[in-house]
């Protein structure tokens, strides 16, 4: 009965679809995120090594869990989005999370925020990016006749807007206690914050526990409404759990070190392209390793190879709007043949 | 059994189905027919749980669609709407393929793949069955997506105006096939036809609409007469018997 439902497998995958490629391209996205991986804790260590590596070891866990969360926030939303250029930063997620944390430290006053643990915070936060975003982006996609152009301005725009109030508001803080908020409120890479690397790990291997079963699913919903209800797909369900475990993914990477604008989308299409597949089982890990890989290996390069002061997620920012640009510029192009 | 009970659509001020109900039995082929915006489209959407009533309610087999758990739904009945697009970049193959998704939950088995061979070889896909969808013609296409909802196979099978970019040949193979999955299969289909004399050609019944409302309702020789055609379509035209059947040249010239 088992030998045969293998072999059953076996023969399925053969046709209609070649796991070959896909299952080829994910052992060669792992081994170059190792390699990455010790490169970055092992190169020119010097001083106390048990110091060093723990100093690496903090700093390599927070770009593997930003680049993680990224990447699998920004698959799931090009599919619940039927698009393959808007991602959660683009959509202004971020500037939506960084607006929360600024307007808890205005409200609730500096020194509460300053006092309450870290991660307490962090958990409030996280709840209040969880009902506003929900609701907001419900709206958003709550048809699925929207013209993509229209998205990416409204996005833009509402990045735009969440940005602006969010320095609005910290305008009207006094500037004294801002600048004591300022460490804790605005991370970047090179101060990601580590008293959440714990709990933020804890809160990514939740959301991919439970949002794991839903990947073949996805693959349907990838289909469209229709087709997905047809075939059994409950399509508002699942989107909706999706826009869960995207905000939360996005609270994690941007409290960690701040809005990563254009890394979800490279790393995603990335994926498409070496998977060559639209199955997430494989799309969806292979733009983990690639945004995991990517940060490492920027952050290595930047830090060790050219001893630039310069920040990675300026130089992700760049590369990534280029890629942003032409991936429009081609998506125009297909539109008017 | 499907069943539509006092179902009424709103879209704003416009009222796209007024009340209506329909009890559609076991077996044979149901064609609908009705000018554009008739509301036929819409009726059948709403019997495969695309769209939600304002008001009224679905049943299939006794079970309300809109409360039934959905894949239990999609594995009784399939649903093909007439404009069809992917935004996703897959093969001929793969997206039969995904008409197993409710039976198999996307691990195909030995059962499921016979599915999808007889499939693409009654649609006749297997000369471009390896090409990726959004390189094939609009006729293709539309092919590709019947031969989808056939892998499904389900008790019931509603296709709204499945010979759209279809040619002469294709559509009356689709027709064809249609009549088939009915007589030797012994499914219920329910059609949307543009063409009224494919309608009374091959359907068992002809249910025709106009402004929301359910008009006439009866067989081919019922439906298919100058003054039924008249007030369905309020068009003029002959209706010749055929050996076949009726037939309304309603494409003949008047000067």
């Amino acid at each position: 009965m088992l030998a045969e439902a293998a072999a059953v497998r076996g023969i399925a995958q053969r046709d209609g679809f070649d796991a070959r490629r896909p299952r080829f391209a994910l052992l060669a996205l792992t081994g170059v995120f190792v390699a990455l991986a010790v490169l970055f804790m092992t190169y020119d260590l010097k001083g106390s090594l048990s110091y060093a590596l723990e100093f690496r070891a903090r700093k390599l866990g927070g770009l593997a869990l930003v680049g993680f969360a990224v990447a699998y926030s920004s698959v799931l939303f090009h599919t619940v989005t039927h698009n393959r250029i808007l991602t959660p930063s683009l959509m202004g997620f971020d500037a939506l999370y960084q607006l929360i944390q600024t307007s808890a430290a205005f409200f609730f006053g500096t020194f509460a925020v300053l006092q309450l643990d870290e991660r307490i915070r962090f958990g409030i936060e996280i709840a209040i990016m969880l009902a506003f975003a929900t609701v907001l982006y419900r709206t958003l996609f709550g048809r699925d006749d929207r013209d993509l152009y229209v998205l990416v301005l409204v996005g833009i725009v509402m990045g735009l807007m969440f940005s602006s109030l969010t320095s609005l508001v910290s305008r009207l803080i006094d500037p004294n206690e801002f600048i004591a908020l300022q460490d804790r409120l605005f991370a970047d890479f090179s101060r990601i914050n580590q008293d959440l690397l714990v709990v933020s790990s804890a809160i990514i291997l939740a959301v991919v526990a439970v949002s794991w079963r839903l990947l073949p699913r996805l693959d349907v919903v990838a289909l469209g409404r229709e087709h997905s209800t047809n075939l059994g797909v409950d399509h508002q369900r699942i989107v909706n759990e999706v826009l869960v475990v995207i905000a939360l993914l996005v609270s994690v990477s941007t409290a960690l070190v701040g809005p990563v604008t254009f890394l979800g989308l490279l790393v995603a299409n990335l994926s498409y392209q070496v998977t060559g597949t639209f199955r997430h089982r494989y799309t969806v890990p292979a733009a983990v390793l690639l945004g995991m890989s990517a940060l490492i290996g920027g952050q290595f390069i930047l830090q060790e190879v050219l001893a630039s002061s310069t920040r990675l997620s300026v130089v992700v920012s760049f590369v990534g709007g280029l890629y942003f640009i032409a991936l429009l510029w081609r998506e125009a192009r297909t539109a008017r043949a | 059994m499907i069943e539509v009970s006092g179902v009424t659509k709103r879209y704003g001020d416009a009222t796209v189905l007024d009340n209506v109900s329909l009890t559609l039995h076991r077996g044979g082929v149901t064609a609908l027919v009705g000018a554009n915006g008739a509301g036929k489209s819409t009726l059948l959407s709403i019997i495969g749980r695309l769209l939600t009533p304002e008001a009224g309610r679905v049943s299939v087999d006794g079970l309300d669609v809109a409360t039934t758990p959905s894949t239990e739904l999609a594995r009784r009945l399939s649903i093909l709407r007439q404009e069809n697009t992917v935004a996703v970049r897959l093969t001929v193959r793969e997206l039969v393929e995904f008409g197993r998704f409710p039976h198999s939950g996307g691990r195909l088995t030995a059962n499921d793949r016979d599915h999808v061979e007889r499939a693409i070889d009654y649609l006749q896909l297997r000369p471009f069955e390896h090409r990726p969808v959004d390189q094939l013609s609009g006729g293709q296409r539309q092919r590709v997506f019947i031969a989808m909802v056939l892998c499904q196979d389900t008790d019931y099978v509603l296709l709204d105006e499945p010979l759209n970019n279809l040619d002469m040949r294709h559509a009356v193979q689709t027709m064809h096939l249609v009549r088939r999955l009915a007589t030797d299969l012994g499914k219920t289909l329910v059609v949307v036809l543009h063409d009224i004399n494919f309608a009374a050609h091959h359907a068992d019944r002809i249910v025709a609409m106009k402004d929301g409302r359910i008009l006439a309702d009866g067989t081919p020789s019922e439906i298919v007469t100058p003054a039924q055609i008249q007030a369905i379509f309020d068009l003029e035209v002959d209706v010749h018997h055929l050996d076949a059947g009726p037939f309304a040249a309603y494409f003949a010239r008047r000067d």
